[in-house]
């Protein structure tokens, strides 16, 4: 197992370098102009300059060293100082957005806890209704409320966030006032009053990405319970005269949550890329957010960064499915 | 096996005497024939598919909608771009019966318009996905020399971000292809590319896995023994056996396509804004959300009802294709 998780690190490297590599070039083989927005009275050698200031003179393979550089090796140092109070990243060259002119990673770890808070409660939410209505739907299977559990997930499949998200503001918050249509970030919550506050400005968006999440793992759930429903060994529980209860809440709920904790996993980073339309209904101020507004003004760097984190982000996870996969069946030791 | 309350006829010779029960029960069911025995697989198909309420319905209603954004235009000729200041912001009326927007154009015609637009988006870009997943999984899994590296190639798609990529090639590619074709048609390009090209991956692996399968059975032995030719051994004996997995990935890649245009029209970066899609449309009425909410439902509503549709469409489709549980 330690070989196997040590051997899937070791690929995960090429493949990061590869997507770089893709982000990089789609970026700089692509036709647009980063001075196109310079107005046209600027004399070209000024402009030249300015290209040069951003870093822009140099071959594009220098600029794609640098980058990786930047990434792999300054920015955590500048995190090692910032923990511990070093000094290693003094005076080093760090990735400066051009719409701010201040460090991406900063504005990223600025945005970061926002997008952590809203659609990390969403996911466990989504997780903790969908794991109970996938049981129930499986061991009643065609039942009316199995049924209605496939309708649900269906409509949550259908219906995209960017219109289940208005459908709430217009229920919720036009016509029955109860929360805020859009997401305050400087809420700080010192006391009840503001802690109120905020679980009434999450309630909204929490809802729409707690809706996709319960649609797909439920029926990942009922799937899986189904599989496991019909196998040899439940038999036998029942055979030797086991209750029902046990025999489902914990021979078959085991034997079934192996395949959907490893769904849960692989859905971390998806739900950060479909929340980036659920942060912009609600104006909510995370990374996708950031994203969009990034690349409307034009912020390569910001736009790369985002980009390559979201990266990182699949093949974390794609990596801890693999291993959490292993760790609990058994028969499934990649060795 | 022998666990009757969750999967009554699981057994095959218990399948198909279901099927010919089935038939006897409907003598007259239109095709269905119970005085001959051999009946095609289609057949089978179609059955099974006709006893999945959602999926007829969704079938349906796809069809309906189809037919309701290329036809109707014919019989509500409204122009979609004609501007009348004076009847602007109207509520729905028997001239204008969906309303009109705050250009007092008609919103009916616009849906139209603007249906046409996405589905076409849906329906081109699922080809393309299509187009590209079927080649890579069939070579995959045909000769085995390229299968590595393809599949390694399926991983590291699977490992982009999509949507944040979707979202640089939009902000990237726009203005070349806008000059080279025009605002919409580069648009379209743009669109129906890009999705194609981020939605391969899922088929790809669907079809390698049923092609390696299919390659140690015997029919293709026996064509390889009478010296059938690798061009013919795939588009004779190898396509029209994985046919099912890849109607099944049409079906969700349309959804898939129509949900991932509106989303880039709904950001501002997909069509351009006098051009109407429903994506666009819904981005539009957010503006108005507070005085005028039906601008939004309308839109909102004819997305999710043509992907809820061509969802159950797909389930039923897997279903009725899947011989293990046809005829239950």
């Amino acid at each position: 197992m330690l070989t196997f998780t040590i051997r899937r690190l070791a690929l995960a490297v090429p493949t990061l370098v590869f997507i770089a590599l893709v982000i990089f070039l789609l970026l700089e083989l692509a036709p647009g102009d980063p001075m196109a927005q310079v107005p046209l009275t600027v004399p070209p050698e000024v402009k030249e300059k300015m290209r040069l200031a951003l870093g822009l003179g140099e071959p594009m393979h220098v600029r794609f060293w640098k980058w990786i550089v930047q990434f792999y090796w300054i920015e955590p140092q500048v995190l090692i100082d910032h923990i511990f109070g070093t000094q290693f990243a003094e005076g080093k060259l760090r990735m400066i957005s051009w719409q701010t002119r201040s460090p991406v990673m900063d504005i990223v770890a600025q945005r970061i806890p926002q997008t952590l808070w809203v659609v990390g409660t969403a996911y466990v939410v989504g997780i903790l209704i969908a794991i109970p209505i996938g049981i129930y739907s499986a061991y009643r299977q065609y039942s009316w409320f199995d049924q209605l559990g496939t309708f649900v997930s269906m409509v949550g499949f259908s219906v995209p966030p960017f219109f289940s998200g208005v459908l709430v503001i217009v229920i919720f918050s036009v016509n029955l006032g109860w929360f805020p249509s859009i997401y305050d970030t400087t809420l700080q919550v010192v006391d009840w009053d503001s802690f109120v506050r905020q679980l009434q400005q999450m309630i909204m968006p929490v809802m729409v990405l707690a809706l996709q999440i319960t649609a797909q793992i439920s029926r990942f759930m009922r799937s899986s319970m189904l599989d496991n429903l019909n196998q040899d060994y439940v038999r036998t529980a029942r055979a030797k005269g086991l209750g029902e209860y046990t025999v489902v809440m914990l021979h078959v709920l085991r034997n079934s949550m192996i395949p959907v904790v490893t769904v849960i996993a692989l859905g971390v980073p998806a739900i950060f890329g479909g929340a980036i339309i659920t942060e912009q209904v609600f104006k909510v101020n995370g990374i996708g957010h950031l994203l969009i507004g990034a690349i409307q003004a034009n912020d390569l760097p910001m736009v790369q960064t985002l980009a390559f984190i979201f990266a990182i982000l699949i093949v974390l996870f794609n990596l801890i499915a693999d291993v959490l996969y292993g760790i609990l069946d058994p028969r499934i030791r990649y060795d | 096996m022998t666990e009757p309350r969750h999967d009554p006829v699981k057994d095959p010779i218990d399948t198909v005497a279901a099927i010919v029960a089935h038939d006897h029960t409907t003598p007259l069911g239109g095709d269905a024939q119970p005085d001959r025995p051999p009946r095609s697989q289609w057949l089978d198909v179609w059955d099974q598919f006709k006893s999945h309420k959602g999926a007829l319905c969704g079938g349906i209603i796809f069809i309906l909608i189809v037919a309701g954004v290329f036809l109707g235009p014919l019989f509500w000729s409204i122009d979609p771009t004609h501007i009348d200041i004076r009847a602007r912001n109207q509520g729905p009326s028997l001239t204008h019966p969906f309303g009109t927007d705050q250009l007092g154009r008609d919103i009916m015609a616009r849906m139209m318009a603007g249906g046409q637009t996405s589905v076409s988006v849906g329906i081109a870009a699922m080809a393309l996905a299509l187009f590209l997943g079927s080649f890579v999984g069939v070579v995959a899994g045909f000769f085995r020399r390229m299968d590595g590296l393809l599949m390694r190639m399926t991983d590291l798609f699977l490992a982009l971000p999509l949507l944040p990529l979707l979202l640089v090639m939009m902000l990237l590619f726009r203005e070349p292809l806008n000059a080279a074709f025009g605002p919409e048609q580069g648009i379209f390009i743009l669109i129906v590319c890009a999705i194609g090209i981020t939605s391969w991956m899922p088929t790809a692996r669907i079809v390698r896995g049923d092609v390696l399968a299919l390659k140690e059975r015997e029919f293709v032995l026996a064509a390889r023994s009478i010296g059938t030719t690798n061009s013919k051994m795939i588009t004779r004996h190898i396509l029209p056996n994985v046919l099912s997995p890849i109607m099944v990935s049409a079906t969700l890649g349309i959804a898939n396509a129509i949900i991932t245009e509106s989303a880039l029209s709904f950001l501002g970066l997909g069509f351009p804004p006098d051009f109407p899609t429903w994506g666009r449309l819904l981005f539009d009425g957010t503006d108005y959300l507070q005085q005028y909410p039906e601008r939004v439902i309308w839109p909102g509503v004819a997305i999710s009802l043509t992907v809820l549709s061509v969802n159950y469409l797909g389930d039923g489709l897997r279903d009725a294709l899947d011989p293990r549980i046809r005829g239950r």
